[in-house]
């Protein structure tokens, strides 16, 4: 069944539009996650499904229901904030029942649910403090503590971790995955984190001005990008994207880069059979550009100049000059590389990607 | 820090005192004329040391001084004021309180409009208000009663508590308003339960500005009111009138420090929570 249906919606701020159409139909037990730039209107998405913000077009059903003449109250919905949004003046005990108050639940069932929440949050020493004295990362696991005692429909997350410090939030994030586990709720999640996003998501919805680019599991929205703008949001660093040309040879298909110097053959997989002797953009992966010595049998051999390197401890990103184009390789950490020096890389090509450069689209 | 007696450190200080002498020089000479007789202010001066010190002065002054025929002191007068000053007060900063929550918190369609024409009231000069309110006191019965006081200034003051309350719950976040929303709270218990409690501070500068404006205002209390009805200020000035032909200095000094004392005990008690308030927005 489907947890959460948008059909169609549209919202406009005056003139600009900022959801064009939207259409989304996320699973019960799913974790899906809203990932884009800001400004590509994840959050605008988000308030509607929550109903705090109006569509002017189109319309959300949450467990089957329409929403359209709901209130947020009525949703059967928890959000969780990036601010936390905890309520200043009530101790952490009070912010959890709060809600439970509103809605007229009885005190004995108030109490029990809050030690229950407390207990699996692990925030029982903290009941009785004020937000204020609660560091960040106890704010968050309050802010989370006073959704989990909703035992909703669908848990609306918005860009919850990202007033953390770096390590914080990967605790947090492992912790998010753990109780997504463990409670299979389900959840939408948004962020402009594209790692956060990979990690956590069953299915990513990734975003752009105001329209969804792709929908799908993260294997396939990293491997299989739908467009070029997925190809370059998604992975840190993003993938590499340089123009080539579709070429024929012994019945097998290559990418030709930089005046046919460099060939490249094309996995089967990619039906670019009616781009030969086109123009295409072809993308490929840092993690697919490393050292010579750990090459592949099927790997491609290639001579490149070293332009810059960043070691980043677990390996190093290098920065050499693929026929004339900037592309970043992975290198393991003890492979040492000079600037300006003429060195061998292997590539992989089996998971490369082609696009047509007219439309941006994945060629498949 | 050590201290050095430097001269341009000397000349600031003397300059201060100067000033601050200059400004409690009137005060000093109020608070000394109330301690004397009047015989010793007819003989002596207006300005001067006391020759004993009258305490009675100020009994004589609360109970049983005559103003315009009755001889009951200030007392009433300052009853009136009381009566006037504490429900304009209360009603003023509650409904600025409201009104300043909606219209920070629950934006709507022409919401800025509304709030530009509320604060236009603050700009208006006083005297330009008279003859509306003289129209709205006749046809509602309330011309030369209390109630018609604390009606004009509950209304004019809802232009400044809307003003300061706005502002200060402006700056509380939207995702407050949002995660109550979800939680289920609807307009008044989410002012009751989260704004409410955030607000101290600026209640604080709305109580005090309040009720120092409405205390010390004059010209409604003259204008709409007459003899047992006028409130403090306006009956001080009844008694001044009597300064022409038997000048009592004494009664008179007393009259206007026992008519100064309330706003005088809320500046004091209040006066940090003042300043801290006013500035809140500002540093954040």
């Amino acid at each position: 069944m489907s947890a959460l249906a948008i059909r169609d919606v549209w919202k406009r701020y005056g003139a600009t539009p900022v959801l064009k159409g939207i259409d989304l139909d996320i699973d019960s037990g799913e974790f899906a996650i809203l990932v884009g730039p800001s400004g590509c209107g994840k959050s605008t998405l988000l308030n509607i499904v929550a109903g705090l913000d109006t569509a002017n077009q189109g319309t959300i059903e949450i467990g089957g229901r329409a929403m359209s003449r709901v209130a947020a109250k009525d949703r059967n919905i928890a959000m969780v904030f990036q601010s936390y949004a905890l309520y200043p003046s009530m101790t952490v005990r009070q912010n959890m029942t709060f809600g439970m108050e509103c809605r007229r639940v009885p005190r004995s069932v108030q109490i029990e649910t809050v030690s229950r929440v407390a207990k699996l949050l692990q925030i029982e020493n903290l009941l009785d403090r004020k937000p204020s004295q609660l560091s960040g990362g106890q704010r968050q696991r309050v802010a989370m503590g006073r959704a989990l005692v909703r035992d909703p429909l669908l848990f609306l997350f918005d860009e919850p971790l990202s007033n953390l410090d770096a390590k914080l939030r990967v605790e947090m994030r492992m912790e998010i995955k753990r109780l997504h586990q463990r409670l299979d709720s389900t959840i939408v999640y948004v962020t402009h984190d594209q790692i956060e996003a990979m990690t956590l998501a069953t299915r990513i919805a990734v975003m752009n001005q105001g329209e969804i680019q792709q929908f799908a599991d993260p294997d396939s929205v990293y491997n299989q990008p739908a467009n070029l703008f997925v190809a370059r949001f998604m992975g840190a660093p993003p993938m590499n994207t340089l123009p080539a040309r579709v070429v024929v040879e012994k019945d097998r298909l290559f990418a030709a880069l930089a005046n046919e110097e460099i060939r490249l053959p094309l996995p089967t997989t990619r039906n670019a059979g009616a781009y030969v002797d086109r123009e295409v953009v072809l993308g490929i992966r840092p993690e697919c550009i490393v050292e010579y010595s750990r090459r592949l049998e099927s790997s491609t051999l290639v001579e490149a100049p070293v332009e810059m390197t960043e070691p980043t401890g677990a390996e190093t990103i290098v920065l050499l000059r693929l026929g004339g184009h900037e592309v970043l390789g992975r290198v393991a950490p003890d492979i040492r590389l000079k600037p300006g020096e003429r060195t061998r890389f292997s590539l992989d090509t089996r998971k490369i990607c082609l696009f047509d450069p007219a439309t941006e689209r994945l060629i498949n | 820090m050590p201290s050095r007696i430097t001269l341009s450190r000397l000349a600031i200080h003397a300059t201060l005192i100067a000033i601050a002498a200059f400004f409690l020089v009137p005060l000093l000479v109020v608070v000394l004329n109330a301690l004397r007789s009047t015989e010793d202010i007819t003989r002596a001066g207006v300005i001067g040391l006391p020759h004993e010190l009258m305490w009675g002065n100020f009994q004589r002054t609360w109970s049983s001084f005559c103003i315009a025929q009755h001889c009951s002191g200030i007392q009433p007068y300052f009853w009136n004021s009381m009566r006037m000053v504490i429900p304009a007060t209360i009603v003023s900063t509650l409904f600025g309180a409201l009104n300043g929550y909606s219209l920070s918190l629950w934006r709507f369609r022409g919401d800025t409009v509304v709030f530009g024409i509320m604060t236009l009231g603050v700009f208006l000069p006083e005297q330009m208000r008279l003859v509306p309110w003289v129209i709205v006191l006749r046809d509602l019965g309330l011309f030369n009663t209390i109630s018609g006081l604390v009606l004009i200034h509950t209304v004019q003051g809802l232009s400044f508590t809307t003003l300061f309350c706005r502002n200060y719950y402006i700056s509380i976040p939207q995702d407050l308003m949002k995660a109550a929303r979800i939680d289920g709270a609807g307009y008044f218990r989410i002012f009751w339960r989260i704004v409410l409690p955030l607000s101290p501070p600026i209640l604080i500068v709305t109580v005090i500005w309040q009720f120092t404006g409405i205390w010390n205002e004059y010209l409604y209390g003259v204008t709409f009111t007459r003899g047992e009805q006028q409130p403090i200020t306006a009956a001080l000035i009844a008694l001044s009138v009597r300064l022409a032909d038997a000048p009592q200095y004494g009664e008179q000094s007393a009259a206007v420090l026992l008519a100064a004392l309330p706003t005088l005990l809320v500046y004091l008690f209040g006066g940090r929570y003042f300043l801290r308030g006013l500035t809140a927005g500002a540093v954040k």
